[in-house]
This record gives C-alpha cells, structure tokens and sequence, in this order.
C-alpha cells in the first residue's frame, strides 16, 4: 500500500470524447489503493491478480457494500446521488459465493418470466424454479446467481469467478450469454483466475497486486504475468 | 397471616446440596465445580447485601433513592445483556441498547402497574415498585438478551445471505426483516411458554412466596397473574425496541451489511 498511486486511466473508453458509461476515480477503502477507471458501454474488463491481492475488495466497494470513499458514477450520474438498493440493482455484484435466503430457487427470482429465457442460455430447464436450493450443485448455483443478477436488466456487472465451478460445456455458455450483454451494452468487470477465459472476454485487463491497481501490461513487464500480449485479439 | 422465619443455621444445611453438586462434578468431571461454589457465593453475598439495602430503602421511602436503585438494577440488566452477547457490538451500543431497552421495557410498564393497578401510597412505594420492577427487568433482560444475540449471530452467519438480498437490490430493511422477526420470537417465546405452563407445570415463584409468607391462595393467583401480565408486556416491548435499534445499527445511510461493527468471535459465557 506504500506503492505510488498509479492513475490507471480511461484505459476502456471506446473514443476519447467517450464519456464512459462507468467511471471510477480515486476509489479507496481498507486493503486497496486508490483506483481509477472508466467503462464505455459494452466493454468487459477483466481483472487478474493473486488471491488476496484485493479484488474481491474492489468489486465490493464497486457495489457499495462495504465503506468507501472516491467518485463513481454511472451514465455521468455520481453514485452519492442514487439510493443504495437502486445503485446495486444497476451495477450487480455477483459474489464468487451466492447467498440464497429462500428454500426454493424461484423464490429469488422477481419476475419469471424474464429470467426464463436466461436459464435456457445456462442450459437450466426452467423447472429448475421449483428446485430446492438445498439440492442445488455448485455449479447450479452460480449459474443461477447469475441468472437472477442479469434477470435485473444491470448496466454494470460485476462477476467475481462466475464460472469458476462450471463445466466447460456450461462455461462455453455462460461466456456467451455474457457476450450478448456486452452486445446489449452492458459493461462487466469480471474477475477471473482462468486464463484461457480472460483472452477470450477481455477488452482490457488490469491487474491487482496488493491491492494496487495496474495495467495487465505493466505487470507482464515486471514479469508478474505472462502473455497479456496477446489481450488484443481475444473475442474473435 | 402466618410465616416461619428462617435461621443461618437452617440455610447452612440447605447449602450442603451445593455440595452434592459438586461432587458430582467431581465425579463426572464436569470440571463445574469451581464455577458452582463461585455462583453459590456470589448469589448468596448478593442476597444478603439486597436484604440490607432494601430494608433501609423500605424504611426511607425516599423517591431520590428509590430512583437511584432503579437505575441501578437498569444498568446492571444491560451489562448482563451484554455479557449474554456472542458477537456484540464494539463500543458501548451493545450496553446502551441493552441498558436503553430495559428502561423501556421496566420502567413504563412498572409504572403503568404501581399508578393504575397496584396503586401503593405513595405510588413509587418502593416495598412495591422494586420487587415489580425486578421482576419485570429480570424476564425482559432474558428475552432482550436471547433476541439480540439471535439477531446479531445471525447477521454475521448469514452475511452471504443478506448481502445476497442487497447485491439484487432490496433495501436493508428488507434483506434483514426475516432475521430480525425470527430474533424477536426468540426472545418472546420463553415468556409464551412460562405463561402457558404456569400452575400446570410449575408454580410461579412470586406466588409461591406470597403462599410460603401466608397469603390466602385466591390473592397470590391474582397477584401473580398481573405480574405475568407485566412481564410479557415488558419483554414484548424490550425486545422489539432492542432489536429495531440493532437492526438499525446493523446498516447505515447506503443500506450496507455492516458488521465490522461487530465484535468478532467471542466465548459465550
């Protein structure tokens, strides 16, 4: 944390007169430096780093779950100006662990009728409103979390390894579904320790070294992380 | 009215059962033994000492004193709440909205009872007002106690849960709501309970004493009845204003889980 505060930048800015759908400045909280930057519409930002080095911590303060300080706003609107449950509606974490507070999976749904299509894209029949959580497998439950997550219709996602526990059939669809979100313009900061995943999503990347904030470039250079090169031509 | 007065000779036999306990602790290794004669000790300096404080009280019959021993038993309640906490809050909360719900919870209705049913002269008679209000702190300090910990466990064991509620956008009102009604029944169903046992199961302490200092039955019964009355009024109210305040302190203006506020993993007592 004594490492200068890197200014990391508009790094996702699709044109320079862009003003961003999602821009972070000087963000801070315990365990994480300032961090700065901004999401156009439509740009997936993946970001890497070992365990521990605080990006869990900075999805969490992106959905404001946790104190923090800076400025971020969405669509040139500053987050101090939405309510709290508005803001999480419209930016939506979705934790590497989801919580399910009821018995049945349908109960965490608000409408239905939306979210059916997007169990079909994460090959879930739609009886699987009627299962009971209980009975749910890890990687049913991840692909539901983010079913009732992009059920909310967000502008920002943020997924901490949503993939993490999938196989790779149902992997191959939750990358496509995260795909047409993107196509829809929904930005997504997505964190993820695959690396195949990350070439393949990726319009930027940043990496987090003890809660510091750096370009994936910068940190291939001092040799933390290789073949970020390659980032480029990911998502053919 | 009728009472055999008792002798320290009398109390010292009784004091032998302690002693059966302890050898069975010994026995079992329960390794109770240390903490049994510690609480036998305790209860009966305790006792004692309450015997002579509420003999001089009872003779002033001063509204200053009275005051000042009823802030004392208030206060003393909210340190045991306090005690009672698996996971409290930092700071004094814990002990504040421990101390600030017994207030609630004794005072209004011990006073509601001295001025329209019991009706003493003067009303804050403190032969009547302390045993009242005792009585009433010491059920609602339990309910207040077992509500607040089931709120306060359960924010932190069920985190995910919460978090999950306000990742999809509910308010925290709502992300806690479940939690927080099942901590207030908690709290109250011991209340429940004792009242629907009562004179079935087992025989009110109050009542039992007023029979044992000769009170014809038919009067004890009555007495005994307002007091459950008074009790469940109490914990009712101290409960459901301990946990609304928790609930609150639980969060703040952005509608976060916050229980870095929270005291992280503690023996319970």
């Amino acid at each position: 944390m004594e490492a200068p505060t890197p200014n990391v930048g508009e790094y996702a800015s699709t044109s320079d007169d862009d003003d961003g759908l999602f821009r972070v400045r000087a963000l801070v909280r315990p365990g994480l430096a300032s961090a700065s930057f901004a999401l156009a519409r439509g740009v997936c930002l993946v970001l890497t780093g070992a365990s521990g080095s605080g990006k869990t911590l900075l999805l969490r303060a992106l959905a404001d779950l946790d104190p923090n300080d800076g400025i971020v706003t969405l669509g040139g609107t500053s987050r101090a100006a939405i309510a709290a449950p508005e803001w999480r509606r419209r930016v939506v974490y979705v934790g590497a662990e989801a919580g399910w507070w009821a018995a049945c999976v349908g109960d965490h749904f608000i409408d239905r009728a939306a979210a059916t299509p997007l169990l079909a894209a994460l090959l879930l029949p739609e009886a699987a409103f009627d299962w009971p959580v209980s009975r749910l497998s890890t990687g049913e439950r991840q692909r539901l979390a983010l079913a009732r997550s992009i059920a909310l219709a967000p502008e920002v996602l943020l997924l901490d390894e949503p993939t993490s526990g999938l196989d790779p059939e149902a992997v191959h669809a939750a990358e496509a579904l995260l795909r047409r979100e993107l196509a829809r313009g929904v930005a997504i900061v997505m964190v993820t320790h695959d690396r195949a995943q990350a070439e393949r999503l990726a319009d930027v990347r940043l990496f987090m070294d003890h809660g510091v904030l750096a370009a994936a470039e910068e940190a291939a250079a001092e040799g933390a992380a290789a073949d970020a090169s390659s980032a480029a031509d990911r998502r053919a | 009215m009728t009472y055999i007065p008792l002798g320290y000779g009398d109390l010292a036999l009784a004091a032998l059962l302690i002693g059966v306990n302890a050898a069975l602790s010994i026995v079992y290794r329960l390794a109770l033994g240390r903490r049994l004669v510690i609480a036998a000790v305790r209860m009966v300096v305790q006792l004692l000492l309450v015997g002579l404080v509420l003999e001089a009280l009872f003779s002033a019959t001063s509204p200053l004193l009275t005051l000042c021993i009823v802030l004392v038993m208030v206060a003393f309640a909210g340190h045991e709440i306090t005690a009672r906490q698996t996971r409290p809050f930092a700071g004094w909360w814990t002990r504040g909205i421990g101390a600030g719900s017994m207030m609630i919870a004794g005072i209004t209705v011990t006073v509601i009872a001295l001025t329209t049913q019991i009706r003493p002269e003067p009303w804050y008679d403190p032969r009547y007002a302390i045993p009242l209000l005792g009585m009433v702190l010491g059920n609602a300090m339990s309910g207040v106690s077992v509500g607040l910990d089931r709120l306060l466990s359960a924010a932190t064991r069920e985190r995910a849960t919460i978090e999950a509620r306000l990742c999809l956008g509910q308010s925290f009102p709502e992300a806690i709501s479940e939690l927080r009604r099942a901590a207030v029944r908690s709290g109250l169903i011991p209340t429940i309970n004792s009242m629907s046992a009562a004179g079935v199961v087992f025989l009110p302490g109050m009542m039992t004493g007023q029979i044992l200092a000769g009170v014809e039955p038919a009067q004890a019964v009555k007495y005994q009845i307002l007091i459950m009355f008074l009790i469940a009024g109490g914990t009712g109210l101290g409960v459901v204003s301990a946990t609304v305040v928790a609930a609150r302190r639980l969060t703040d203006d952005r509608h976060r889980l916050r229980v870095d506020r929270l005291i992280s993993g503690r023996e319970s007592g």
